[in-house]
């Protein structure tokens, strides 16, 4: 397959940035997106211009490392898949393809398709957790949990923090993420002691990232790679609504 | 050099207790005089750092990732082992010690392994109590199923993502740390080499990844958690950045790399498909609990298939060759790893492969669907269910055990596995060898820790399935944060390490040099095209199936690669900027070091035992043939220097419980 890029190239986050056009004659549909930058790459560096900085590790979709926008969806056109799980197959002989960094304000870009995501870490460390020391915790099965609780509390933790859902909003909300995570644990019965604790607290340090309002767009449910659902978000709002009226859950 | 292992003396079953309750503790106000450094944010990295932060010591904790839910251990699939006996299924601390040691082809020491199966309960409770949602029966207590060399389902999971949500577990342990201010986390850090002032371990140079300054960090102690090399193949289901760097930038400051050559290649990942290709991936163990491995009996359908004329469910039941259960009765699809990838590698070797490049077997789950659905259909009141609803019934129990497995297979080859059997094949998947450590989990420099993959202590010559999740929440929670107090405790009068000492000034001088020398090359091949070159020779002459003669031939190929990568690279770039190219090409070159390494110690070692397989030494059947006289012993091995021959030192394994025996899994 013969494919046009255009690919945002920005040296760092002082620079303005601007779209580069790169074809490529010999892409074949086993290879998957990224193992096509590679190839790229390597006709760059043959040619001793510079490489195409992006992110990516486990390539598997599980990590959350990769980030990039294709053809204006983050992680491009394939529902619940990740850029590094998509194929070429996905796309025809002779398509131009556009590829950006994801944009929020609170993600600043680093270098070409490589963003700061940092502001995921503050949010799950201003309140992400259950305050146990390593010890000797009880016996795990003298908490049973119903397994459709462990299931819907798994499927929220099943959120690997990859920023898709900010980058897919209008408004750069992170409420998806936000609400993943408190649904993960506040699901749970170990979780519940700090629920309440946990919105308030997670939701304030969002607000102080400068991630915007969720407005009810659902963009995010769609690009999220994890397919998290917004009801999610439902619940989020339910938990901080009753901590933050007439509650004495200190921050 | 002496080695000691330092292991306690005592009935291997309260060497632990006992130790544990005379070792030298540290006083919680010395705590907070003491720094310690931790490198590695993955299971083993992350608790630690957790663990250690809680006890009140001042950690710093050092990931090259953006953040340290992105490590490595993010990717494991199929479980984590633990000796919980909630199945009633004969289980104990015993047995499990006992698989591991076996497991590992008698090549591991007796202690360290009781010890991780006596912890291993206290790492689900740990794990539970942290939020980690595991699989759950309906009575709401936790599900388990079987993996490798176990006749026991002990290895707790949640779906296929166990890792991630392990990880999870612990990454917000850390976070939790991080926010009482007793972490202080480096995201986009990489260690490029440990400082040591008067011979023992006090700091490290890192580069700050985004701006490319070199950083000096001092401590007390260092903890290496920075996971396997198995990338060294280039080809792996390793995270593309999984590197040797930070293990082996020590081993150049002496501390020893133990048994390199061990290296688990797993049965069970997606064929590879192109020149192109950058990573391999896993379908997870766990899947061998319903898949049942196969070929064509006949030589003309495997031809057939490869060439597209036909299809896996073409061929009927009294054409295919379980070979696995064939040859492997008491076992079946679940012997360990090392013994099914020979098998499938002997199978596509005498023509029965099935990919277009004859390097590929079945795995098929049509009896797993039929019998799941049939159940389901009974528990369902459904009496003489037809067979679209068992298909259909079959196969949703198959995605709940698997979900993202078989999405992840579809996603990657384009066919759906509940329908067509799964093409698979071997690959290289995780190092047993590793920095060499004691019973404390100490190297051989005093202050130096490895835990997790990094170190080479639990495992043998072959690890089994969920043992690697275990081992790193073990050394993390549940060993490192005593044993740690072992050298910390004659360190409480130390005052901070200040970095403007010498030692650190002429560790961060040689760092820029090795970096500068990198960019000065301008030469015209790529540093990825150089570890394709390296993975090729590791793999064909290092990998599988290893022998004399293509072992020596294959040092002199990495010895001339090393020359030409000195004298043709290049790398864009300058040093003060994000830079992943020269990343890259510091990883390569240590790589290119360890790879003579494991050569060597792979000639060394004149037997076969676990993934170790030497040709020369098999039975008739082609079973590995071990020398206990020969080599019971760690191969420890010091940095010679440049050119120079590494130098051996050896630590006797003592069976004091379990007689090695000819392992059998028939
Ligand atoms: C696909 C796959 C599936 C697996 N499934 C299972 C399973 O089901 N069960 C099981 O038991 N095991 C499994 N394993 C093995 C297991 O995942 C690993 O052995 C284990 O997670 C390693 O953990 P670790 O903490 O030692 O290292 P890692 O998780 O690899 O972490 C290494 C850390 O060190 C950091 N680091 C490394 N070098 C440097 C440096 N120079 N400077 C700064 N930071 C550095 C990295 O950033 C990272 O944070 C699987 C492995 C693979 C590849
Ligand atoms: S909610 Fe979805 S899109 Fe957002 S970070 Fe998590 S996985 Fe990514
Ligand atoms: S590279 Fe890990 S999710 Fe894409």
């Amino acid at each position: 397959m013969k494919i046009t890029l255009k690919v945002w190239r920005q040296k760092d986050a002082k620079d303005k940035g601007r779209f580069e056009t790169y074809k490529l004659d010999n892409v074949t549909e086993h290879m998957s997106f990224l193992e096509m930058f590679d190839v790229l790459n390597e006709e760059l560096i043959q040619k001793k211009e510079t490489p195409i900085a992006f992110e990516h590790d486990c390539r598997e979709g599980i990590c959350g490392t990769c980030s990039m926008v294709i053809n204006g969806r983050p992680h491009g056109p394939l529902q619940g898949t990740t850029a590094c799980q998509l194929h070429m197959r996905m796309f025809n002989d002779g398509d131009t393809i556009v590829v950006e960094p994801f944009r929020a304000r609170a993600f600043p870009v680093l270098c070409d398709l490589v963003v700061d995501r940092s502001a995921f870490d503050r949010i799950i460390q201003s309140g992400g957790f259950i305050s146990v020391n390593t010890g000797q915790p009880q016996d795990a099965n003298s908490l049973p949990v119903p397994k459709e609780v462990a299931e819907a509390s798994f499927s929220a933790a099943a959120c690997i923090g990859c920023g898709a859902c900010v980058a897919a909003c209008p408004n750069a909300s992170a409420m998806l993420f936000v609400s993943a995570k408190v649904s993960h644990l506040n699901l749970l019965p170990q979780g519940k002691v700090e629920a309440k604790r946990r919105a308030q607290s997670m939701v304030k340090q969002m607000d102080l990232e400068g991630f915007g309002n969720c407005s009810n767009v659902t963009a995010c449910e769609a690009e999220c790679p994890k397919e998290i659902s917004i009801k999610n978000i439902a619940r989020l709002n339910r938990e901080y609504m009753s901590s933050a009226v007439g509650s004495e859950t200190e921050v | 050099m002496k080695l000691d292992g330092k292991i306690p003396a005592g009935a291997l079953a309260e060497k632990w207790t006992k130790y544990r309750s005379s070792m030298p503790l540290v006083a919680p106000h010395n705590k907070l005089r003491l720094d310690v450094i931790v490198v590695g944010t993955g299971l083993a990295g992350a608790s630690a750092a957790a663990s250690l932060g809680e006890l009140g010591y001042n950690v710093k904790c050092f990931t090259f990732h953006d953040s340290p839910r992105r490590a490595h251990s993010i990717a494991a699939q199929g479980g984590i082992n633990a000796a919980k006996n909630y199945r009633n299924d004969g289980d104990s601390v015993h047995r499990l010690f006992y698989d591991t040691i076996k497991g590992g082809d008698y090549r591991a020491r007796e202690a360290n392994v009781h010890r991780l199966a006596e912890v291993s309960g206290s790492i689900i409770d740990q794990c539970v109590a942290q939020g980690v949602p595991f699989a759950r029966e309906y009575g709401g207590l936790l599900d388990t199923r079987s993996f490798g060399g176990t006749q026991v389902q002990r290895t707790f999971y949640a779906k296929g993502q166990t890792g991630q949500q392990l990880l999870i577990g612990a990454y917000q342990a850390l976070s939790r740390q991080i926010s009482l201010g007793k972490v202080q986390m480096y995201n986009r850090h990489e260690m490029l080499d440990l400082v040591m002032v008067d011979g023992k371990a006090r700091g490290i140079i890192a580069r700050n990844l985004v701006t490319g300054k070199l950083e000096r960090f001092s401590a007390h102690a260092v903890v290496l958690a920075t996971g396997g090399y198995g990338n060294v193949f280039y080809l792996s289901t390793n995270a593309m950045t999984c590197n040797v760097t930070a293990a082996w930038r020590t081993v150049r400051r002496g501390a020893l790399m133990a048994n390199p050559c061990f290296t688990q290649i797993h049965p069970t990942c997606i064929p590879v498909s192109g020149d192109y290709q950058s990573k391999l991936t896993l379908m997870s163990e766990s899947l061998r609990n319903d898949g049942r491995v196969w070929a064509p009996k006949k030589k003309e359908d495997a031809q057939a298939i490869r060439e597209g004329r036909k299809k896996g469910k073409d061929i009927p039941e009294e054409d295919r060759d379980y070979f696995l259960e064939r040859k492997y009765p008491a076992f079946g699809n679940l012997v360990p790893r090392d013994v099914a990838s020979r098998a499938s590698k002997a199978m596509c070797d005498a023509g029965h492969g099935v990919a277009p490049t004859g390097l590929a077997v079945f795995m098929d789950f049509a009896a797993a669907i039929e019998r799941y659905g049939r159940s389901r259909a009974s528990a369902q009141g459904i009496h003489n269910p037809d067979k679209d609803t068992i298909t259909a019934l079959g196969e949703k129990v198959i995605d709940e055990k698997y979900d993202n497995l078989f999405a992840m297979y579809e996603k990657i080859t384009g066919e759906n596995a509940k329908k067509t059997p799964m093409k698979i094949y071997p690959a290289v998947h995780y190092t047993m060898g590793g920095l060499w450590v004691d019973y404390n989990l100490q190297t051989n420099i005093p202050g130096l820790f490895a835990t997790g993959e990094c170190n080479f202590s639990d495992h043998g010559a072959n690890r089994l399935g969920a043992s690697a999740l275990m081992q790193g929440l073990a050394d993390g929670y549940f060993v490192l944060p005593y044993t740690i107090g072992t050298f910390l405790a004659g360190e409480i009068s130390t005052p901070r390490i200040s970095t403007d000492l010498p030692e650190f000034a002429a560790a961060e001088s040689e760092t820029r040099a090795r970096l500068l020398g990198f960019l000065s090359v301008n030469g015209k091949q790529s540093v990825e095209s150089f570890h394709r070159r390296l993975g090729r020779i590791m793999w064909e002459y290092c990998g599988m199936a290893r022998n004399a003669e293509g072992l020596t031939k294959a040092r002199k190929m990495v010895q001339d690669l090393q020359a030409e990568f000195q004298s043709d690279l290049f790398v864009p770039g300058t040093l003060d900027e994000f830079n992943p190219e020269l990343e890259k090409a510091a990883r390569v070159a240590d790589f290119m070091e360890l790879g003579e390494l494991m050569i060597v110690d792979a000639l060394n070692r004149n037997e076969s035992c676990g993934g170790h397989f030497r040709t020369e030494y098999q039975t008739e059947e082609g079973e590995a043939m071990r020398d206990d006289e020969g080599y019971a012993y760690v191969a420890a091995w010091e940095y010679g220097g440049m050119g120079k021959e590494p130098v051996l030192h050896r630590e006797d394994l003592i069976f004091e419980t379990v007689k090695p025996t000819s392992r059998s899994y028939k």
